[in-house]
């Protein structure tokens, strides 16, 4: 059944300085996508369906996280994509990236512990109304791993307060590991397909690493990419 | 024209590096009250007279040097003769 579905084909977004993009490959090719890679610099994305944001250390990090990558030119045809409803997902530094580039709200600041974290957490599903998350239980909880410096997400309490009243707070982290704001470890954009999370899912697609549970969010943008593909053929 | 950017984040952000660096000057037997650490950005800037090079500079900091979300910016400007 599953075999027979078209494999929707998804973007991958290499940085200098990105390096989760090859386990981002592999995961949505494990999942059933085409993936395909995308170099910073391409002024166009190739025919793609949905775009994933790699983690990594794009641009060293300099200045902020994601402060340089969002002015990559393959940036402005991200940028123009999500306007016209693709499917995006920002992974750690793409979620970085992503609200650089005010494709997102909030923002990405040192841990609280200044440490670096490098562990599995729980997450709690919070919305299962974006494309990410619709193959979730709604308050069901995730076990996948995170690896930042910088995860603290931050918003003003009146943002905060908004994107609650809109239901934009797709994943909290249940045992925060940076301090972000209201354990915030996943956001949506208000048109709900553009998604940022700090958690890594293409580092838990196989019960083998530990958990599979981020194949959930990964198998929601297949999903999405895989209905818009259809729609736009 | 030389211009220097100086960077801070805005008050009420967590700044754990500011902690950081609080409590070691503590440690240090200083009796500093808070500390907060930013990032300064020293620039050459090509304009002939302030007032086009401060507009300059305060497009540089809305689109790169700082994010006016978390961070708030200072420029200050020096003849270079």
């Amino acid at each position: 059944m599953t075999e027979r579905e078209p494999r929707p084909r998804i973007g991958v977004i290499t940085f200098p300085g990105s390096n989760d993009d090859r386990d981002a490959l592999q995961a949505l090719e494990l999942l059933g996508a085409e993936a395909v890679p995308v170099w910073h610099a391409d002024e166009r994305l190739p025919d793609v369906a949905g775009v994933v944001l790699p983690g990594g250390f794009s641009y060293g990090d300099y200045l902020r996280c994601g402060a340089i990558a969002r002015f990559s030119p393959a940036m402005r045809a991200v940028a123009d994509f999500a306007a016209l409803g693709g499917p995006v997902l920002g992974i750690c530094n793409g979620f970085q990236i992503l609200c650089e580039a005010g494709l997102l709200p909030g923002a990405l600041r040192p841990n609280a512990s200044l440490s670096f974290v490098c562990r599995d957490v729980d997450l709690r599903v919070e919305r299962t109304d974006t494309p990410f998350t619709s193959l979730c239980e709604p308050g069901g909880v995730l076990t996948i791993p995170v690896k930042h410096g910088e995860g603290c997400w931050f918003a003003s309490d009146e943002l905060l307060a908004e994107l609650e009243a809109n239901g934009q707070i797709v994943l909290r982290y249940r045992d925060n590991p940076n301090g972000s704001v209201a354990d915030v470890a996943g956001v949506v954009n208000a048109d709900r397909n553009v998604m940022g999370l700090m958690p890594h899912p293409e580092h838990a697609v196989d019960p083998l690493l530990g958990s599979s549970d981020g194949a959930l969010i990964l198998r929601g943008l297949i999903a999405s990419a895989r209905d818009r593909a259809v729609v736009t053929a | 024209m030389r211009a220097t950017v100086l960077v801070r984040p805005k008050p009420g952000i967590l700044d754990p590096q500011g902690e950081a660096v609080e409590s070691s000057l503590r440690h240090l037997g200083f009796p500093v009250g808070e500390a907060r650490v930013g990032r300064v950005v020293d620039l050459e800037v090509e304009a002939t007279d302030a007032v086009a090079a401060r507009a300059e500079v305060e497009r540089m900091c809305e689109q790169l040097l700082a994010n006016p979300l978390i961070e708030s910016y200072e420029i200050e400007l020096e003849d270079a003769q």
